[in-house]
C-alpha cells in the first residue's frame, strides 16, 4: 500500500490497470454516461460514489462487458478493448461482484467458483469430459480459505448459506478469477455490521497483493475509511477524484450532491467535461 | 422383486441439499435435521409402501409375479424415456408440452417410411434402422424448434410447447389416413415382445441405458452442471459466460429426441404405429419428473428421483388393476398424488430454509 502513494503523481510513471476515456452511453433519451475518464491503478482501492442516477452501475456494466459503450475507449494495461460480453471482460482479468452476488442457490459452493470455467477430465471413452469435481472443491476451499470468511463445506448448496457467506464467496470468486482489477456493486449492501467489516478487510488484503479493486457503495463512511481515491459521478460526468485522507465524508457528499460542483462553477467559471481529475 | 432403486437413491449424493456443516455450528434442531436427511429420500418411501400394499392387497400377492412385472416395467418405458428428457427441461425452468404429440408424430411418420420401404421390398433390418434414424431425427427437429422459437422470440416455454402439442398432435391424423399402420420390419416387434431372461424386455433394456446414460450427463459433467445454473440463476449464468440461449436450444433437441425414441418404443411394445399413441402422455411425464422432487421453477431435481416418479405412475396403474380398482380412479389417485409430493416437497424446504 505504501507504494501507491510514495510514487508521487502516478500518470506519468505508472499505466493504469484499467481506464476508461471518453466512455458515453445513453439509453434512449437519456444520457446515462457523457464522457468518463477513469484510471485504476495496481494495488489501489477506488471508491466510485455518485447520486442514484448519476450513471455507477452503468460505468460497472459497460467495464463489466454486460453494456456497450455508445462512445469512448477502455484500455486494460494500456491497450484499448472492446468487450461485447461479461465472458470478453472476464477473460481479460476484469472480474464483478454484482450486487444480486449472481450465485446459483441451487448449486454447491464449489461448483459457483468454478461456473462457466469447469474443470474436466477425460472419461473412460475419451468422447465424455466428466467434472474434476474433487480438484474443483479443494481449490474452492483455497480460494475461500483466502477469503477468511468461514463457509463450512464447499458441498453446501449456496442457497442454504447466510447472507454473508454468500458475500464471501461472490468476493471469494471474484478475488480467485480477477487476475487484472475486481468491480464490486454494493458488495456491502446486505451485511451487519461485523460481515460488512470483514468485507473491507478482505477487499483491503486483495488490493494489498497488486490487484485493484473498483468499489461502488452508498456506504460513504465505509468508502472513506477504505478508499485510497474516491471518484465522484454527477450526471454522467466524473465531478471529483478525492484523496479520503486529505478531505472529509462532508465533502464527498457535498460533490455528490452537487454543491461542490456548483461552487466551483460560481468561483472559478468552470464547467468542464472532467472533473479536477486530470489534464488529459 | 426387481425394483432397487432405493438402494440406488441414495447413492446419488450428487444434488442432495444437506448443508453438510463439517465443522460447523449446528444451527437447525435434531428434528429440522432428520427432515433433512430423509430429504429426498421419502419418496421412495412411498414406493416401497405402494408396492407392499398393492403386493399384500392384491388377490394371492399378484403384484410380486413375473407378468405383473413384466407388465408394469413395459408400461412404465415410454414414461421414463420422455420423463429423462422433461427432467432435463424442467431442470432449466422451462416445460416441454410437445413430448407425448412428439411421440405419436415419430412414431407414425416413422412406421410410414417403414411400410414403404418394405413395400418396394427393402431389408427388413435396414429398414428398421432407417425408421429409427427417421423418427429420432424427426423429434430432436421438433425440439430444435421448439428451443429456437422459445430463445430467439423468447416466448414462454409453455406456451410455445402448447402449440406444437396442438399442431404436431394433429398431424398423426394426416398420415396413411389416421389408420394404424402395422406392416412394419420384424425386428420392431421383436424389440416390442422379446425379454432378457423372460424377465427384462429390450425396450425396458433401452430405457435403463437411456435413464443412467442421461443421468451420468445431468450428474456428472459440464453439461448437466449448466443445465442447473440456467435454471437456478439465469442472468447469473449469463453473466458466468454459459451460451444459455444455445444450452436450451440443446435441452429441448434432447427432449424432442427421446420423444422420436419413446415413439419407436411405443411402436415396438404394440407392433403397430397408431396416431393416438402418446396422447397425455405429457402430463404423465411432468408428474413423474415433479413427484421425483424437481421444481417447476427449475434448479432442482434428479433422474433418480424421475425414475422413482415414473415407477409411482407406472405402479399406481398396475397396482390398482390387481385391486381391482377401476381405471378412472387410477387417474384420481395420480392426480392426489402429484399434488401430495409437491406439498410435501414444499413443507420439507421451508423447514429446512427456516
Amino acid at each position: 500500500m505504501s507504494e501507491v502513494h510514495a510514487g508521487g503523481e502516478p500518470e506519468v510513471a505508472r499505466v493504469a490497470v484499467i481506464a476508461t476515456r471518453g466512455i458515453t452511453k445513453h439509453f434512449g433519451t437519456v444520457q446515462a454516461l457523457r464522457g468518463v475518464d477513469l484510471d485504476v491503478y495496481a494495488g489501489e482501492v477506488v471508491g466510485l460514489v455518485g447520486d442514484n442516477g448519476a450513471g455507477k452501475s452503468t460505468l460497472v456494466n459497460i467495464l463489466s462487458g454486460a453494456l456497450q459503450a455508445n462512445d469512448g475507449s477502455i484500455f486494460v494495461d494500456g491497450k484499448s478493448v472492446t468487450f461485447t460480453s461479461s465472458l470478453e471482460a472476464r477473460r481479460a482479468g476484469i472480474e464483478t461482484v454484482y450486487q444480486d452476488l449472481s450465485l446459483a442457490p441451487d448449486l454447491s459452493v464449489w461448483a459457483n467458483i468454478f461456473l462457466g470455467r469447469e474443470q474436466s477430465v477425460k472419461g473412460p471413452l475419451g468422447w465424455f469430459h466428466w467434472l474434476d469435481r474433487k480438484a474443483m472443491a479443494r481449490a474452492a476451499e483455497a480460494d475461500l480459505e483466502r477469503t477468511r470468511i468461514r463457509i463450512g463445506s464447499v458441498n453446501s448448496l449456496a442457497g442454504r448459506l447466510s447472507g454473508g457467506q454468500r458475500q464471501a464467496i461472490a468476493v471469494g470468486r471474484a478475488v480467485a478469477w480477477g487476475s487484472r482489477v475486481i468491480l464490486m456493486d454494493e458488495p456491502t449492501a446486505a451485511l451487519g455490521v461485523e460481515q460488512q467489516a470483514k468485507v473491507g478487510e478482505l477487499v483491503r488484503s486483495v488490493s494489498d497483493q497488486g490487484v485493484p479493486i473498483l468499489l461502488i457503495s452508498h456506504n460513504l463512511p465505509q468508502i472513506h475509511a477504505l478508499c485510497d481515491r474516491v471518484v465522484v459521478l454527477f450526471q454522467g460526468r466524473v465531478v471529483a477524484d478525492l484523496r479520503p485522507n486529505e478531505c472529509s465524508v462532508e465533502e464527498i457528499v457535498s460533490w455528490i450532491t452537487g454543491a461542490s460542483l456548483a461552487a466551483t462553477a460560481v468561483t472559478v467559471g468552470q464547467l468542464s467535461r472532467s472533473g479536477p481529475q486530470d489534464g488529459n | 422383486m426387481a425394483i432397487k432403486l432405493p438402494a440406488a437413491l441414495s447413492s446419488t449424493g450428487t444434488v442432495s441439499p444437506n448443508a453438510g456443516p463439517e465443522g460447523e455450528p449446528p444451527q437447525r434442531s435434531a428434528w429440522l435435521g432428520a427432515v433433512d436427511k430423509v430429504g429426498d429420500f421419502w419418496i421412495v418411501g412411498v414406493l416401497v409402501v405402494m408396492i407392499l400394499v398393492f403386493g399384500l392387497d392384491s388377490p394371492s400377492h399378484d403384484l410380486f409375479t413375473r407378468a405383473s412385472w413384466l407388465n408394469t416395467s413395459q408400461y412404465a418405458v415410454e414414461f421414463l424415456i420422455l420423463a429423462v428428457g422433461e427432467t432435463f427441461v424442467i431442470l432449466t425452468g422451462g416445460i416441454d408440452l410437445s413430448v407425448g404429440a412428439v411421440l405419436g408424430f415419430t412414431g407414425m411418420v416413422s412406421g410410414s417410411v417403414m411400410q414403404s420401404m418394405l413395400s418396394s421390398h427393402e431389408n427388413s433390418l435396414f429398414t428398421t434402422v432407417v425408421g429409427f434414424v427417421v423418427a429420432l431425427a424427426l423429434g430432436s427437429f421438433i425440439g430444435f424448434v421448439n428451443g429456437y422459437i422459445i430463445t430467439r422470440l423468447k416466448l414462454p416455454p409453455f406456451i410455445v410447447t402448447l402449440g406444437s402439442l396442438t399442431a404436431v398432435g394433429a398431424a398423426p391424423a394426416l398420415i396413411n389416413g389416421g389408420n394404424e399402420i402395422s406392416n412394419l420390419p420384424s425386428q420392431i416387434s421383436t424389440l416390442g415382445s422379446a425379454a432378457i431372461a423372460n424377465w427384462v424386455y429390450y425396450t425396458v433394456v433401452v430405457a435403463a441405458v437411456v435413464c443412467i446414460v442421461m443421468g451420468l450427463v445431468l450428474h456428472r459433467t459440464r453439461f448437466g452442471l449448466r443445465t442447473y445454473a440456467v435454471g437456478s440463476n439465469n442472468l447469473g449464468a449469463r453473466r458466468a459466460g454459459i451460451n444459455v440461449d444455445a444450452h436450451l436450444v440443446k435441452v429441448y433437441v434432447i427432449s424432442g429426441f427421446l420423444g422420436g425414441l419413446a415413439g419407436m418404443m411405443v411402436m415396438a411394445n404394440f407392433s403397430v404405429a397408431t396416431p393416438i399413441a402418446g396422447q397425455n402422455d405429457e402430463l404423465n411425464a411432468i408428474a413423474a419428473v415433479v413427484i421425483g422432487g424437481a421444481s417447476l421453477f427449475g434448479g432442482r431435481g434428479h433422474m433418480l428421483g424421475t425414475v422413482v416418479g415414473t415407477f409411482i405412475i407406472a405402479l399406481l396403474v398396475t397396482g390398482l388393476v390387481l385391486i381391482g380398482v377401476s381405471g378412472s380412479w387410477q387417474e384420481v389417485a395420480t392426480g392426489i398424488i402429484i399434488v401430495a409430493a409437491v406439498a410435501v416437497d414444499q413443507v420439507r424446504l421451508r423447514l429446512a430454509e427456516r
